[in-house]
């Protein structure tokens, strides 16, 4: 499977609840229909929350990637308004 | 949608809605409401209004606040007697947010201003506490198309529709003409449980931020009823009124009236 390349990147790195969700939202929010959102983030509830809470606002989770001891990295995709 | 850091953390609650979010929080910022009284009712829509985030605030009311008012009018204070009252709400809510415009007009709202002072706004709430007032507003609304968030208390009791001309009734549908003055509670059998305007004007603050969000279920076809003492709320069916004579097929109300008769103003 070819690798996903994000449209936009964010990092959130020292943010905690609920500031993680709403940067992220308000990224996803300002993208195209069908473009990818990268996350970078070191808030572990977040890397928990901010996948399920995407999912319920109706976008696809394409990745949750641990890259380190406390760093994520989350790929969302678009797919509602 | 440039949130600075303060309002993305001031605002984080609504954007985390679903319903809401940055596209719904600037319709927010936006938006510009005209709330008729500065009183029981005007100061919670007031106060909701500008802690959400309304980008302009047109407040009016021609009374100062007085030390009755306090048991009730959350946005005044003791300082504040003798200062007109929305010179008292304009201090209140700047300080609760000074993103929101607060434009304080210390004047009576009559036929010969009124259009003028509702063109410019999305929104109308009012929070009068006289019928020649109601009746003048739901009059000059209709007329201009401009959607109308009515509440009303007395006592123990309180009432909240909402009224987007064409769409739905309008206050005439429901109550055609106003009473005669003789019928209207003297000023001594007028009181009303403090906590009671805030529950109203809290109905009316999300009626307004839903038609700003064009989100859920607007009151245009029915009213809420709350009944304090039964710890009951009531949502009644409100039917709009072919034969309306400002809102009906057939008007015979075509331009705004004398509404000022003999009523003793109530003082919410």
């Amino acid at each position: 499977m070819n690798e996903v390349t994000p449209d936009k990147k964010i990092d959130i790195r020292g943010l905690v609840c609920p500031y993680t969700f709403v940067r992220s939202k308000l990224a996803i929010e300002g993208m195209e229909i069908g473009q990818v959102l990268e996350v970078l983030l070191d808030y572990e509830d977040a890397s928990i929350n901010i996948p399920k809470s995407m999912q319920d606002h109706g976008q696809s989770v394409l990745k949750v990637d641990k890259i380190n001891d406390k760093e994520w990295i989350l790929l969302i995709r678009k797919e509602k308004d | 949608m440039d949130f600075t850091e303060d309002q993305i953390h001031r605002y984080s609650r609504h954007i985390i809605l679903p319903e809401v979010g940055g596209k719904g929080q600037e319709k927010i910022m936006n938006a510009k409401v005209f709330i008729v009284g500065a009183g029981g009712l005007g100061c919670p829509v007031g106060y909701y209004l500008t802690a959400a985030g309304v980008g302009t605030l047109k407040i009016i009311d021609n009374d100062k606040v007085e030390l009755s008012n306090l048991q009730r009018q959350i946005a005044h204070s003791t300082d504040r007697i003798g200062m007109p009252k929305v010179d008292s709400v304009k201090k209140t809510f700047e300080a609760l947010n000074p993103d929101v415009n607060v434009i304080a007009l210390n004047q009576k709202i009559t036929k010969e201003n009124i259009f003028d002072l509702i063109g410019d706004c999305d929104v109308v709430v009012d929070g009068s506490d006289n019928f020649p007032t109601r009746y003048l507003v739901n009059d000059a609304c209709v007329m201009a198309g401009k959607p109308l968030v009515s509440g009303a208390i007395l006592r123990f009791e309180g009432q909240v529709t909402t009224i987007v001309p064409k769409l739905g009734h309008c206050y005439r549908c429901l109550f055609e003409e106003m009473p005669p003055a003789g019928l209207v509670p003297s000023c001594q059998e007028a009181g009303v449980l403090g906590a009671l305007p805030g529950i109203v004007g809290g109905l009316q603050a999300m009626e307004v931020l839903k038609y700003i969000l064009d989100k859920g279920d607007l009151l245009t076809n029915s009213m809420i009823i709350f009944e304090a003492m039964k710890a009951r709320f009531r949502k009644v069916k409100v039917p709009k009124n072919p034969d309306c004579p400002v809102c009906g097929n057939n008007p015979t109300i075509t331009e705004l009236q004398d509404y000022d008769a003999e009523h003793c103003r109530l003082n919410f």
